[in-house]
C-alpha cells in the first residue's frame, strides 16, 4: 500500500520521535510512506488567526502537490490534519472542486492506522503485548473538531486509538477528558494557562487509575510531556507520567527494534513502567 | 477578507461588517453553551457569549481592545457544540485579523508577537524551524528566560535542530505572503 505523507513541521524537531516511530511502524506493515515532495508549512494556528487567506493559500499549495501524486494524504499531526481537511472542504482561493472530490482522501495517521486492515496487520504481527499497562487515550482538539470539517462521528468520545491499544494488549481506560484542549496555541505565551490545562488533564487521568497518557498530536505530548516537572514543582504534588505516541506503543507491541531509542527522546522515560510490568 | 464576502448585520456597527455568511451571529440566542464549554474562559475578560452579545450590540472598540479574542486556544468547542451553528472560533479569528487591521494594541500583545514570529520562520524557510522562531519571539517578546532551561533540555534530547529543514522552491512561498493582506506584519514592516 502507498500513501502520500506530510509529516509538518514538529516532526522535524520537537516531535523526531512520532516521525521515526510513523516510519517504523509503516514499514512494518509494509504502507511507503511517500513524503509529499516540497511540502510547506501549513500555517497552524498563527496563519489562521491572522490572517485567512494566508492560510488557505498554504495549504492550497501542498493539496497541489498532492494532488499531482494523486494519492491519499496522511498527516500526524492533528493541527496539520485539521487546517488541511479545513481547505479541502472548501477550497475557495482556486475554485478548483476541494482535493477530496477529487478521490485524495485527507487522513489522520490514526484513522488511517486505525483502519480494519491495519488493524489486522498489527494483530497478526504483535510479539510484546503491552499486558497489564493501564493507559487513558488523549486526543486533543483538533482531531475531532469541528466535526463538520473533520467528519468525526464520535467527536464528544472518539475511540479509534482506545481500540488499537486494547488491540495491542493494553488497558484503555474510559475517562472524560478524551478532547479537552492542552491550550496547545498558546504553549509560549500563556503558559500559566497551559499549565492549567494541563494539570487537570494529569489529574483526571491519574483519578481514572491511567499509568500513562496516549496521544496522536504532537503539541499535545510535547505540552504534556515537558511541563510536568514545573508543575510538580508550583503544587507540591509529583507528576511522572509517560505521555506516548501511538506510534511508539504500535511499534514497541510489534517489536520494533529502535523503540527504546524512542522513549530516550522523552522528558518522562516510560521504560520504568514497562519493567515494573515486566515488558521489558 | 475579500470585499464580496462581507455581509453587514442590521443593528451593528456599519464599522463591524460579518465577514462570510458562515458568520451567522445574528442566530445566537444567549444559551452560554459556548463559554460553559470553553477551557479558557477563566482567563478571559469577557465570556464567548458576552462576545456575541457585544458584535450584536457593535460594541467594536471594546471587542477589538479585550483580551478574549487573544487567549481564545482555537479549540473549537463552543463552534462544535453551539445549537445554533455559529461557528464562534471563527467569529474570534475574524475579530483577531479585524484587530490587526485596525492597529489596536492587543491586550495580550506577547500573542500576535507569537504569530508573526511563527509566519516570519515560514516567509524565510517555508516551515517553521523551531529554534529560531522561539528565539525571535523571546526577542521580540523581551520574555528572553522564560522556559529557558525547557528549552535547554528539549535541545540535549535533540529536539530542538540547529539548522532549518527549508523548502527548496522558497519563492513559491514567498509569493503567497506577497499576495497575502498578512495585517501582523504589515503593523511592524509597512511596506
Amino acid at each position: 500500500m502507498k500513501v502520500s505523507y506530510y509529516p509538518g513541521c514538529a516532526l522535524h524537531g520537537t516531535a523526531l520521535e512520532y516521525d521515526e516511530s510513523t516510519r517504523a511502524v509503516s514499514q512494518m506493515l509494509e504502507v511507503e510512506l511517500c513524503e509529499l515532495p516540497d511540502w510547506n508549512c501549513c500555517g497552524a494556528s498563527s496563519a489562521h488567526a491572522t490572517d485567512e487567506s494566508l492560510a488557505e493559500k498554504l495549504v492550497s499549495r501542498n493539496l497541489k502537490i498532492a494532488q499531482e501524486q494523486g494519492m491519499d494524504v496522511v498527516i500526524p499531526c492533528a493541527a496539520c490534519y485539521s487546517r488541511f481537511k479545513a481547505a479541502g472542504k472548501e477550497d475557495r482561493l482556486s475554485h478548483q472542486p476541494p482535493a477530496e472530490k477529487q478521490d485524495i482522501h485527507i487522513l489522520s495517521l490514526l484513522e488511517f492506522m486505525s483502519s480494519a486492515a491495519l488493524m489486522d496487520k498489527i494483530k497478526a504481527l504483535k510479539r510484546r503485548p503491552l499486558s497489564g499497562l493501564k493507559v487513558v487515550c488523549y486526543y486533543g482538539c483538533l482531531l475531532v473538531r469541528p466535526p463538520k470539517v473533520t467528519g468525526a462521528k464520535n467527536y464528544e468520545n472518539p475511540e479509534e486509538m482506545d481500540r488499537l491499544m486494547t488491540l495491542l494488549g493494553a488497558e484503555s481506560i474510559p475517562w472524560s477528558y478524551k478532547t479537552d484542549c492542552c491550550g496547545g496555541s498558546l504553549v509560549l505565551t500563556r503558559t500559566d494557562i497551559v499549565r492549567h490545562l494541563t494539570q487537570k488533564l494529569f489529574d483526571q487521568a491519574l483519578q481514572a487509575g491511567a499509568e500513562a497518557i496516549v496521544v496522536a498530536c504532537p503539541l499535545c505530548q510535547s505540552n504534556l510531556d515537558t511541563r510536568q516537572e514545573e508543575i510538580s514543582r508550583a503544587s507540591g504534588k509529583k507528576y511522572d507520567l509517560p505521555v506516548l505516541y501511538f506510534t511508539e506503543l504500535v511499534g514497541w507491541a510489534i517489536g520494533h527494534r529502535d523503540a527504546g531509542k524512542w522513549f530516550k527522546k522523552h522528558f518522562v522515560n516510560p521504560m520504568k513502567l514497562f519493567t515494573s510490568h515486566g515488558l521489558t | 477578507m475579500t470585499g464580496d464576502k462581507k455581509k453587514e448585520f442590521s443593528g451593528a456597527s456599519p464599522d463591524l461588517a460579518f465577514w462570510g455568511s458562515s458568520l451567522n451571529i445574528q442566530d445566537c440566542y444567549q444559551c452560554q453553551k459556548c463559554s460553559a464549554g470553553c477551557p479558557v474562559a477563566f482567563a478571559m475578560d469577557y465570556k464567548p457569549n458576552q462576545i456575541m452579545q457585544m458584535v450584536s450590540l457593535g460594541m467594536k472598540e471594546r471587542i477589538l481592545s479585550c483580551k478574549t479574542i487573544w487567549v481564545c486556544a482555537s479549540c473549537y468547542t463552543c463552534s462544535t457544540r453551539c445549537p445554533n451553528d455559529i461557528d464562534i472560533a471563527g467569529v474570534m479569528d475574524w475579530l483577531r485579523q479585524s484587530a490587526l487591521q485596525e492597529g489596536v494594541t492587543p491586550a495580550e500583545k506577547e500573542v500576535p508577537i507569537f504569530h508573526a514570529a511563527f509566519l516570519d520562520s515560514i516567509r524565510t524557510y517555508g516551515r517553521v524551524h523551531e529554534l529560531s522562531m522561539m528565539a525571535r519571539y523571546k526577542i521580540k517578546s523581551g520574555k528572553l528566560w522564560d522556559d529557558f532551561k525547557l528549552g535547554w533540555k528539549m535541545f540535549t534530547k535533540g529536539k530542538l535542530k540547529l539548522l532549518p529543514s527549508g523548502v527548496k522552491r522558497k519563492k513559491e512561498v514567498r509569493e503567497l505572503f506577497a499576495s497575502s493582506s498578512d495585517f501582523v506584519h504589515r503593523k511592524r514592516n509597512p511596506s
